[in-house]
């Protein structure tokens, strides 16, 4: 048994920065570099680009993240484990396979399914964010459990490079890696929350560096150009140290820390996941080093019966439309614009909103006394149909404001997007059926 | 006197579903008990009328000089249908900051 685990995170959602990663993989010592890349929505879009295409569903930067660390990690023996599977973790190992007999370097790749559920819902069963029944809410097309460190298990221990999952938890991500190396059983509850704290300070890279928290003058963080992600040196008892590579921007504090133990979590006494029920309210931080931290005093209690499954439906369309104005009597001119246009498109949609950005876009309001006298600002009018035609006429409508609007209307803008709904339910964990399927080069 | 959560604390926000979840955090130890007393769910609740439409339920983190507020009913339905520029509502600490209290 190692002394302690190092483990890095190198993504903290689907779309972030490659060059950390790398870093991590080459410089940071790593025993294993986690890459989170599966948002709720992720997951569900991921599931659309199979349904067209059965061979696609995996993450669409597999490749380009895996072209970089392929060789760094087989070099320095760290093994990955990531949920890039996202709808497709068979086709995404494949891919990876492939990508390494074309770069000249052997791997092994360990899938993890079952995570799709979506054959195994009722239709009766209840909506958890409105209490009604599933079959209410639309056409539904992905249906994923989260599935935890008790099915990710047989992964680590097949000896793979790379652990290739669609949906687990985040947190577990980090949580797997330790309970397999330490041998941690499913009923330790101590070790398996404060294994979960680790999973969850790291599982948003960057907002444990100092992303999402700069604020020039107020919260500085150095070099942020070159952000640094993450790692943390874990015993076998759970605690951890966290730092970044040395030479690496961002920093970690007790500030940082902070900010990120609290997010998003919607009951620090009991934080919810397939491994555990975790109470935050004990965990001590302590700065013990420049850019370094130590974190203890996570308490633990027994894991929920059930899985928390997300489900995607067609939501229809969402039409978006925005033009700029300018200069003295701006806020006046982009009202009257946003006045014009709900009165062309009146009768036409549930709900339209007209925003002047710069002054209602974010918060409705300026949340504070004061005047607020804004140079230029921006309308943007925003509305959703089931048909995407009718949708597209609030952008055209907006643009017509080139001619038939306010004076010195600029930058007019139209998009139209399909809109995916996610919503909750609950799934019995003897339903799901975790498998794992291994490929190599 | 009237003082700015801005200068006392500093925040975060998150979202699940159709929830915010708002961490505010003391800058100094010292100040955590005034915020206890000050920023009340009701207060906060009060400060995001028209956008926190349902609930606000504080839990206190005295050991992290931090209050969390979470927030029903908050994101124009949820972030993958809100019609709103911020689906996740990921501005909204720097709306919490902006809330006045006697100090």
């Amino acid at each position: 048994m190692p002394e302690t685990l190092r483990i890095g995170c190198g993504a903290g959602f689907q779309g972030d920065r490659l060059e950390p990663a790398l870093v991590l993989a080459e410089r940071g010592k790593l025993d294993y570099l986690m890459l989170e890349c599966l948002a709720e929505r992720t997951i569900a879009l991921a599931q659309l680009r199979r349904l067209n295409d059965p061979a696609a569903g995996y993450d669409s930067l597999l490749e380009r993240r895996m072209t970089g660390l392929l060789p760094l990690i087989r070099r320095n023996g760290v093994r990955i484990v990531t949920n890039m599977g996202a709808a497709n973790p068979i086709a995404g190992a494949q891919a990876i396979v492939a990508l390494a007999k074309r770069l000249g370097l052997t791997v092994r790749v360990a899938a993890l399914t079952g995570d799709d559920v979506l054959d195994l819902l009722d239709p009766n069963q209840t909506v958890l964010e409105t209490g009604e029944p599933l079959s209410g809410i639309g056409p539904l097309f992905s249906a994923n459990a989260y599935l935890g460190v008790e099915e990710m298990l047989p992964a680590m221990a097949s000896g793979a490079d790379i652990i290739l999952t669609g949906r687990v938890a985040d947190p577990s991500l980090a949580l797997a890696p330790l309970a397999h190396e330490f041998s941690w059983t499913i009923d330790d509850t101590e070790r398996f929350a404060r294994g979960t704290v680790v999973g969850h300070l790291l599982e948003c890279a960057g907002q444990l560096t100092g992303g999402y928290y700069a604020d020039p003058g107020k919260k500085d963080v150095p070099d942020m150009a070159r952000l640094g992600f993450p790692f943390a040196d874990v015993d076998p008892d759970g605690n951890a140290t966290f730092s970044k590579v040395e030479g690496t921007g961002g920093r970690i504090n007790r500030m940082t820390a902070t900010e990120q133990l609290l997010y998003e979590v919607t009951n620090p006494n009991a934080y919810l996941t397939p491994d555990i029920t975790a109470d935050f309210t004990t965990v001590e931080i302590q700065e013990t080093g420049p850019d370094t931290i130590a974190v203890s005093g996570a308490r633990g209690r027994k894991r929920p019966d059930t899985l928390k499954v997300s489900v995607g439906y067609h939501a229809g369309y969402i039409g978006e439309g925005e033009i700029s104005y300018g200069g003295e009597n701006c806020v006046a001119r982009a009202q009257l614009a946003g006045e014009i246009v709900a009165e062309r498109l009146r009768g036409q949609f549930q709900e339209l909103r007209v925003d002047i950005l710069g002054v209602t876009g974010l918060h409705t309001r300026p949340m504070s006394g004061g005047d607020f006298n804004p140079y230029e600002v921006r309308l943007r009018v925003a509305g959703r149909s089931s048909d995407r035609q009718k949708a597209a006429l609030i952008g055209e409508e907006v643009e017509t404001l080139w001619t038939n609007g306010p004076a010195g209307g600029g930058g007019a803008r139209k998009s139209t997007q399909e809109q995916i709904g996610i919503v909750s339910c609950l799934l019995a964990r003897d339903k799901v059926k975790p498998q794992v399927t291994v490929f190599e080069t | 006197m009237k003082k700015k959560l801005y200068d006392l604390a500093h925040a975060r926000a998150g979202d699940k579903g159709n929830t915010t979840i708002l961490s505010l955090i003391a800058y100094k130890a010292e100040d955590f008990a005034l915020l206890r007393d000050r920023v009340t769910p009701e207060a906060v609740k009060k400060h995001f009328a028209g956008i926190i439409k349902g609930d606000v339920v504080r839990y206190e983190l005295p050991g992290l000089g931090a209050l969390q507020f979470v927030g029903q009913d908050a994101l124009g339905g949820g972030v993958t249908t809100s019609l709103a520029i911020d689906v996740h509502g990921k501005s909204l600490s720097a709306a919490l900051l902006e809330m006045e209290i006697e100090a």
